[in-house]
Formats: C-alpha cells, sequence, structure tokens
C-alpha cells in the first residue's frame, strides 16, 4: 500500500496537472451536439483551447463568458446569460456544458443558481438544449477531477429519475478520462460481441475520432445522444471505469436505482478477466471467439514480452487512475515501480498503486526522482526531464502533443494489453545500451547516446 | 468564505480606481473599442500577451502568479529559440490550492517561491507575473517582488497584467510597461558604440533572426537588446545606450519604443524582416537612422552593396518557385504585422492574395495593407470558424496561411494549410526565409496527398460525385 506525500514546495517547476475546467470540457465533448462554456475569463479558455487542439489534431468546440474588469467586480452572471443565448442563437447546440473557473469560484459565485434563473426566465428560447453546470476551479483537482465532475452534472441534470422499464441488454459504461477513443470503440465493439447494448457516457469515440464532415460544425458531432443520458435508467447496470468514475456511479444509482460494479483499470489479464466474467453473466452468454482469440494473443505477448520488462525500473507520473492502471499492469509483469508522482492526493486510487510512495507533485519531482530509472512514463511534457537524464520516455495521458495518434491507441482489454507491452518493450529494446567498452570512463553512458 | 468574499470586494475597489487612472489612456481606448463578446471571444488574455512578450528572454525564470489553469495548460507551446540558456523554458507557478486563497498565504507562497527559484535555479532576474484570481484577492506583488529583489539581491521584476484586464494584445503593453519601469536602463553597459541598435517585438521564433543576424553582422551594426527574442535580462537592462531601435511587431512593443524614444532619444521606425523588399527596407533604414545618430556615413554605402548583392541572390533562387506558385490564391488569416508584411512578400513572388486579416493591427498596419492590395474588401476582421470555412471555399482559395488554432479549419476543408505563426517549424525572416516560405507553399500546394483525400469514396453513387465535381469545377 502506497503512502501518499503531499507537495511541500511553494513553486511548482514543470507542472504535471492540467486544470480542472479542462477536464471538465474534455467530458462534455463526449455528448453529441455539445459546446463547452468555460465560465471565467477568456484566456483561460484560450490556453485550454489550444491544449485540446494540440493534443486532439482537430478543431475543438470551446467558448467563453469572457469575463472582464467589469464582470470580475460586479459578479459574472450577465455574462452568462449573454453566453449562453449567443451560443444557442447561433449555433444551436444540444447541450452547452458549462465549467467554472478560479475566478468565479474565487468569487463564490452561485453558478447552479443563476443557471436556474436564466433557464426559467428565458425558457422558449432555450427549449430544446440542456444547460449543466460542473463546479471547477482551477485551485482544485486536476483533469480526472473536472471529468468526473462533468459526467457527474450530466447524470443529475438529465438522467430521469422516474421507475422505468429496465431492458435485460442494455448496460450503461462510465469510462474514465484515460481511456482513448480506440479504448472506447473496443469497448463498445466487446460489450456488443456479448449481445449487450451499450450506452457510454462520456464516449469522445464519435467527436474525437478525426472524421471529416462535410461542412464547418461548430459544436460536437457524434458522441453520447442526449436521449441516452436521459433514459440511462432504462438498463440493467452500470459499469464505472477508475475510481474517480465512482461519483457519477453513485449518482445514478440514487437517482435511478440501476446498481454498478467498479472496475478500477481494465488493462491487464486479471483485471480483463474480470470484466469478461461481468460481461458473460450479465448478458448470460459465452464469450465470444473473437474475445478468446484476444486473450490467447495477450497470453503470448505476455511470454514474449516479461523479458524486457522483468526488472525494469519505472518512473511514472499520471493523474491517479492512470497512474494506478499502468503501474499496476507494469508490475504485474515484473517491472518496479521506482518513482510515482501524481496531481492530487485525494484519489482511494493512490493508496493501491504498487510503490513505495506516490508524490503529489511536478515533473520536477519526477525528474529527481527518475535518474536511475529505465523507463519514464508520463505525457509530451516529460520529454525535456527525459533529455535531459538520457532515459527512454513512454508517452501516456494528457496532453500528449509531440507524438500523432494518441488517441487511437489501444490501452484496454486483451488487445490494449498487449499493445501496451509491445509499446514498452520496443522502447526498451531501441533504447538498449550495450556495455561499455572502456570500464574506466565514468562519463554518462546514456547522456552521449 | 466570508473573509475571502470581503477581501474580493476590497481589492477590486483599488483596482478599479487603480487601473482606470494608472494606464496609458490611449493603450485604454484602443482596447476598449473591441469588447470580447460572451459565447463568441476567441483569443488569450493580457496574462497570455504579457508572457508571449517576456517569455522569450532566456536567463530569466518566469514564475506564474495564480492557480493552476494559467500556467498549467500554457506552457511549453512556443517555439522561440535560444543559443543559449535554457531556464526560460522551465515553467513556474505558485499553483495556488483552495486553501492558499481562504488562509491568505498567497503572497508568503509567492516569496518563497521566490526564494526556491533563487536558490535552486541561480537566474540571472525571476520575473513575476499575476492572474486573474491573486489580482481579484489583491496580492500585491510589486511589493513581494520589491522585498524579495531587497532580500535576495536579484532584480524581482512584477509584471501586473491579470487576464481580465483585457486582451492578448493589451497584455504584450503592459509587459513593455513593465520592462521600462523595472529593466530598461538598470544598467550601464561596458562599451557602448555608434553602431548599437535595439530591435523590438522579434521573437526568434524557429530562430528566425539568425537569419537576418549574420547581415547585420556584415555590416558592423551590433544588436545590443533583441527584445524578447534569444534576450538576456543584461542586455535588455542596457537597452537604453542602443543609438536607434527597430520595431518587427509593432502591435507589441510600439509604445514600448515610443517611450524610449522619448525618454533616451532613440529613434525607431517600424519594419518587417518578412519578403525581400521589407528586408532590405529595413536594413537601409537601420542604417539610415544610425548615420543620422553619429555613425560613419559610409554605412549607407555598404547597406546598399550588401542588400543588391543579397537580393540578386534570393531572387535567382525564387526563380524555381515562381512558374509553380505564379497565380495561386492565398487567403491570409493572421494578424498584426504580418497582414501586411506576409502579403507584400507574396505578392512579390506573383501570389494572388483573396483575403487578409487584420485583426490586432494598428492603424498604420491597416494603412500599409489597404496600400499593398489596393482593395478594401480583401481585409476582414475576425471571423467564426464557419465564416472562415466558406470564404476559403467561395474565393476558391489554393492555400491557407495561419495560426495552428484555425489550421483544421482548411484541412476539414481538404485544403492546404501552412502554420505562419508561433507553432511553425520553419524559419521565414529574411532573404533566406523568403525561400523557405515559398518553399514551404509550393510543397503544401503541390502535395500528391490532395487528389487522393479528394477522391469520391468507393460506395459514393455517381450521381453525387458528378454534382461535386461541377461543383468544384
Ligand atoms: S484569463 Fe485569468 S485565470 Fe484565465 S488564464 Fe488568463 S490570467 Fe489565468
Amino acid at each position: 500500500m502506497a503512502r501518499v506525500v503531499s507537495q511541500t514546495k511553494s513553486a511548482a517547476v514543470n507542472p504535471l496537472k492540467s486544470s480542472q475546467p479542462l477536464g471538465a470540457a474534455f467530458a462534455f465533448l463526449g455528448i453529441d451536439g455539445a459546446i463547452p462554456l468555460l465560465h471565467g475569463s477568456q484566456g483561460c479558455t484560450s490556453f485550454a483551447l489550444a491544449l485540446l487542439v494540440r493534443h486532439f489534431n482537430e478543431a475543438i468546440p470551446l467558448q467563453t463568458t469572457a469575463m472582464n474588469e467589469a464582470a470580475i467586480i460586479v459578479g459574472g452572471a450577465d455574462r452568462l446569460e449573454e453566453a449562453i443565448l449567443s451560443l444557442k442563437a447561433r449555433t444551436r447546440p444540444r447541450l452547452i456544458g458549462i465549467c467554472t473557473t478560479a475566478s468565479v469560484e474565487a468569487r463564490d459565485e452561485d453558478v447552479a443558481g443563476d443557471v436556474e434563473n436564466i433557464k426559467r426566465r428565458r425558457a422558449m428560447e432555450l427549449m430544446g438544449t440542456e444547460v449543466v453546470v460542473a463546479n471547477t476551479p482551477d485551485f482544485d483537482g486536476a483533469i480526472e477531477e473536472g471529468w468526473s465532475k462533468a459526467v457527474t452534472a450530466m447524470i443529475e441534470a438529465i438522467a430521469r429519475p422516474d421507475k422505468q422499464y429496465r431492458n435485460p441488454r442494455k448496460i450503461a459504461i462510465l469510462p474514465g478520462w484515460n481511456l482513448t477513443v480506440a479504448d472506447i470503440e473496443h469497448l463498445r465493439e466487446t460489450a456488443v460481441s456479448f449481445g449487450l447494448d451499450p450506452v457510454i457516457l462520456p464516449d469522445v469515440s464519435g467527436s474525437l475520432d478525426g472524421s471529416i464532415p462535410e461542412e464547418w460544425m461548430p459544436i460536437t458531432y457524434g458522441g453520447t445522444k442526449l436521449k441516452e443520458i436521459r433514459d440511462l435508467g432504462a438498463t440493467m447496470q452500470c459499469i464505472a471505469i477508475g475510481e474517480h468514475m465512482r461519483r457519477p456511479a453513485e449518482a445514478l444509482q440514487r437517482l435511478t436505482g440501476v446498481p454498478y460494479v467498479l472496475f478500477r483499470s481494465l488493462t491487464g489479464l486479471e483485471n480483463v478477466d474480470r470484466f469478461i466474467r461481468v460481461l458473460a453473466a450479465m448478458s448470460r452468454k459465452q464469450s465470444p471467439l473473437n474475445v478468446r482469440r484476444n486473450r490467447m494473443q495477450l497470453q503470448d505477448a505476455m511470454l514474449d514480452g516479461h523479458s524486457h520488462m522483468a526488472g525494469k525500473k519505472i518512473a511514472i507520473a499520471s493523474e491517479p487512475d492512470q497512474l494506478f492502471q499502468l503501474s499496476d499492469f507494469f508490475t504485474a509483469m515484473g517491472a518496479e515501480i521506482a518513482a510515482a508522482v501524481t496531481t492530487t492526493g485525494t484519489s482511494k486510487a493512490l493508496e493501491m498503486v504498487p510503490a513505495k510512495t506516490v508524490k503529489v507533485g511536478d515533473l520536477s519531482d519526477l525528474e529527481s526522482l527518475a535518474a536511475t530509472a529505465d523507463l519514464i512514463v508520463t505525457h509530451s511534457h516529460g520529454r525535456e526531464a527525459a533529455r535531459r537524464l538520457g532515459v527512454p520516455l513512454m508517452r501516456v495521458g494528457f496532453p500528449m502533443f509531440d507524438r500523432f495518434g494518441s488517441q487511437h491507441k489501444l490501452t484496454i482489454l486483451y488487445r490494449g494489453s498487449r499493445e501496451v507491452i509491445f509499446d514498452f518493450a520496443n522502447i526498451i529494446q531501441a533504447n538498449h545500451h550495450p556495455p561499455n567498452p572502456w570500464p574506466l570512463d565514468s562519463t554518462d553512458r546514456r547522456g552521449s547516446q | 468564505m466570508a473573509s475571502l468574499n470581503a477581501k474580493i470586494t476590497d481589492a477590486f475597489h483599488e483596482l478599479a480606481s487603480e487601473r482606470s487612472g494608472s494606464k496609458d489612456p490611449r493603450v485604454r481606448r484602443r482596447d476598449c473599442a473591441k469588447p470580447m463578446a460572451p459565447g463568441t471571444a476567441v483569443g488569450g488574455c493580457a496574462f497570455d500577451g504579457a508572457k508571449v512578450a517576456l517569455q522569450p528572454i532566456t536567463d530569466v525564470a518566469h514564475l506564474i502568479h495564480g492557480p493552476l489553469a494559467c500556467e498549467g495548460n500554457s506552457w511549453d507551446n512556443r517555439g522561440a529559440a535560444s543559443s543559449g540558456p535554457t531556464l526560460w523554458r522551465t515553467s513556474f507557478t505558485t499553483d495556488l490550492t483552495e486553501i492558499d486563497i481562504v488562509m491568505g498565504h498567497s503572497e508568503q507562497k509567492l516569496f518563497k517561491a521566490i526564494r526556491e527559484i533563487k536558490e535552486g535555479y541561480a537566474p540571472a532576474a525571476i520575473f513575476v507575473y499575476s492572474t486573474c484570481v491573486t489580482a481579484m484577492i489583491g496580492d500585491d506583488i510589486e511589493v513581494v517582488c520589491k522585498r524579495a529583489a531587497d532580500e535576495f539581491a536579484l532584480p524581482v521584476v512584477p509584471v501586473n497584467a491579470p487576464g481580465f484586464v483585457g486582451s492578448k494584445n493589451l497584455g504584450n503593453k503592459l509587459a513593455g510597461e513593465a520592462l521600462l519601469k523595472h529593466v530598461i536602463g538598470t544598467l550601464e553597459p561596458d562599451e557602448p558604440g555608434l553602431c548599437d541598435i535595439n530591435i523590438l517585438g522579434e521573437f526568434n521564433l524557429s530562430g528566425e533572426f539568425w537569419q537576418v543576424k549574420p547581415l547585420l553582422d556584415k555590416l558592423g551594426i551590433r544588436v545590443r537588446a533583441c527584445i524578447p527574442g534569444d534576450a538576456r535580462y543584461l542586455q535588455i537592462a542596457s537597452a537604453h545606450r542602443s543609438r536607434a531601435a527597430m520595431t518587427v511587431c509593432s502591435t507589441a512593443f510600439v509604445t514600448l519604443a515610443r517611450k524610449m524614444q522619448e525618454r533616451w532619444d532613440i529613434p525607431f521606425f517600424e519594419g518587417s524582416f518578412y519578403g525581400i523588399s521589407g528586408t532590405s527596407e529595413a536594413l537601409r533604414r537601420i542604417a539610415d537612422l544610425l548615420v543620422r545618430k553619429g555613425a560613419d556615413p559610409s554605412l549607407l554605402h555598404r547597406t546598399e552593396i550588401l542588400v543588391a548583392e543579397e537580393e540578386a541572390k534570393v531572387w535567382k533562387r525564387l526563380e524555381a518557385y515562381r512558374p509553380r506558385l505564379e497565380g495561386k490564391r492565398v487567403l491570409l488569416n493572421t494578424g498584426g504585422v504580418k497582414s501586411w508584411s506576409v502579403v507584400h512578400a507574396l505578392m512579390e513572388i506573383g501570389m494572388e492574395i483573396v483575403g487578409t486579416s487584420v485583426k490586432k493591427s494598428t492603424l498604420e498596419d491597416r494603412e500599409r495593407v489597404k496600400q499593398t492590395l489596393k482593395e478594401e474588401n480583401l481585409l476582414f476582421e475576425s471571423m467564426s470558424p464557419r465564416e472562415l470555412f466558406s470564404l476559403l471555399l467561395e474565393r476558391k482559395a489554393d492555400i491557407m496561411l495561419s495560426g495552428g488554432r484555425t489550421q483544421y479549419i482548411a484541412l476539414k476543408a481538404k485544403l492546404p494549410w501552412l502554420d505562419i505563426n508561433q507553432e511553425r517549424h520553419h524559419a521565414y525572416a529574411g532573404y533566406e526565409g523568403m525561400v523557405q516560405l515559398a518553399r514551404q507553399i509550393d510543397l503544401a500546394i503541390h502535395n500528391p496527398m490532395w487528389p487522393q483525400v479528394r477522391e469520391p469514396a468507393p460506395w459514393e453513387p455517381a450521381l453525387v460525385v458528378a454534382k461535386r465535381a461541377k461543383r468544384e469545377a
């Protein structure tokens, strides 16, 4: 069980975190016909937008209430109303997802109350558009919490609480932010291959998968349909993936009585086996052939890859659930977690991380702990640290702005686990250092490569 | 949170009255003319502008005082190049949490952060940036910086440009103010020379200023301070001893140039290193200003010789591209100085401009582009993505040149696109840059991939295909 060590420095150096409102906006991007609206000064939106664009290599719809000096003094309710009405009129979204930022939260504004007022007063104009608020100050949490709060807010605001007919084939899946577009597609295919009918919330696989619409779209195209969120109560069972999805799963249960099961990770043979057993039980079906085949292929990859992973020291930095997902898998393949750094210290997932300590910190913390590691695992911002230390970098998570196709990388279920092994082993092989023929030369061998 | 609220209300009284009083009224008016509308706004905040304008100063630690988002979402996203120190690329922020804010610890945290950075990184100076939340809760970064500077015997420069005060453009200007107030003129150079100049508003993106500097070297002109690209703190501190100045991105630093002229009698002009005649013109005017301020008049003659040689060389190299680019239609969606300088450069090689945005351009910039294009309706203010998308199709553009943020508007329309803003990977300045620009446009337009991606899918019925062919023809 890992001990969580909190931050003691006053200056964060090379932040690991991206902000909470960005995480919430990301979740809203998984809804069909949506536009996230950051409530705050406009720079926050511009930064979040640029980062999302760099990561996805996609056009991203994102808007701002553009709080100016006056609004900061008197409060942002008017700007909020103006923004909602203008968005509605111009782009006719089905959902406006409001993510608050530090500027309004530090003033303690009652944004939810403001939105209720606006909805009441402007009911006619807003017909056909849901407006949902996630309270996501920048001075708290990070992507993971933002994502989780947005999903919770959507369930609470949209899912119908009344007793509904339960469809035995229907299941709800609440994926964490760390699942890629490819992961979601694979998850859906797998559930469908069991004869199940999954509703995935949020579903970034439609909106952020790189498809090219015929005309310019100012809102998301593809993703979870609002009607599907409304009818979540008609599902038999909810599957939440990642500790941070417990909160939305609980909200759904509270509201509709749909029970949930939580998987902390869907990577690694044992975790996937458990998941497949659950699918089989829910569908009362045998595992289909392709799933069985994928399992064998994973076994084979484990046999082939384990020697490259065994004994390797890994320094890893990520949001809590992804930190758990990957470190759990790496240690299950014989590697050792030499350093674990994360963004915020409150997640229950952290205790389960197979390392002595988990440090809440930044990339400079990672850098100081990773000098003797064989591999650094973190997002693209880790490239400088990796270069300075001469340790290879495996890019995971967000942001990933210097590699193409991050969204099409598979990381879960049998096939995804296999891919992770390949990735890992290939990086290690490519950076293999033969013994130094000049043993007296004490200069850093890796550094000279 | 009650105490916090009180603090904010308090702070705002000061903030509001101070702001309306202290700022250059011209700056305020110009900025107020373009209100940022909720739900339609795009673009960065004042803090963004201030950081952009100062961050390329390479041996300085840039410390962002605020909650995470301001820095966490934005660091490591620009391609300025440094010939030496790399400290500017390390990101520092006080990463304020709720506790810091509620307990009122933020000023102490800032002070401690300054100490940590001084001890751990030995910077030439520390620049401290305020952001929305720290300005709101009334943190006085000026006072904290002053105290830290005294205690650590290190320049600690407050940059007071919280996001909500206005646009990126205003932030640029506030950055200039900070340099003027706290940096420039604080140090006397060892050996001031008669051919020392300042270049203001040059960011050295992709190292492009290094394509210009050799030209100046050849003429014996020394760049005392290039602000901010590849600059060192001490160069900027002694910039008041230069004999002349050129502003490159005028929107960013023209006010700074004007004030330096008033205070230290440094004459300046607005120029550009984009395009052939642009570069030649800039070299001539630098020489001219220096000679007027007492440099050897032979400089003028030497400049003419250099210009003639270099121009002949570059035209020769461009010959290869001219037949491939002549008559191709460009939509330019950038802003500021590039609205006219790049337009001019492209027209020089025979391309046709079907539109150029003049957002963030000064009145002078606008005048220049009007003169070059001779047609008013080709200028446009900033546009929504949808409008831009239709404009590209309507005007049958062959390529769009813009910043990364709008790239997908062209790419999703299956049209070539080239990055000419801060994230670009190629250097377009000087004579050399013109050849590079022509080459990159050529590569983009003539990539054999285009006809392939425009090919209809095998399952599209013949009718649709025929219709589309007609529309595209
Ligand atoms: S608008 Fe304010 S809070 Fe947002 S990034 Fe700019 S300075 Fe930071």
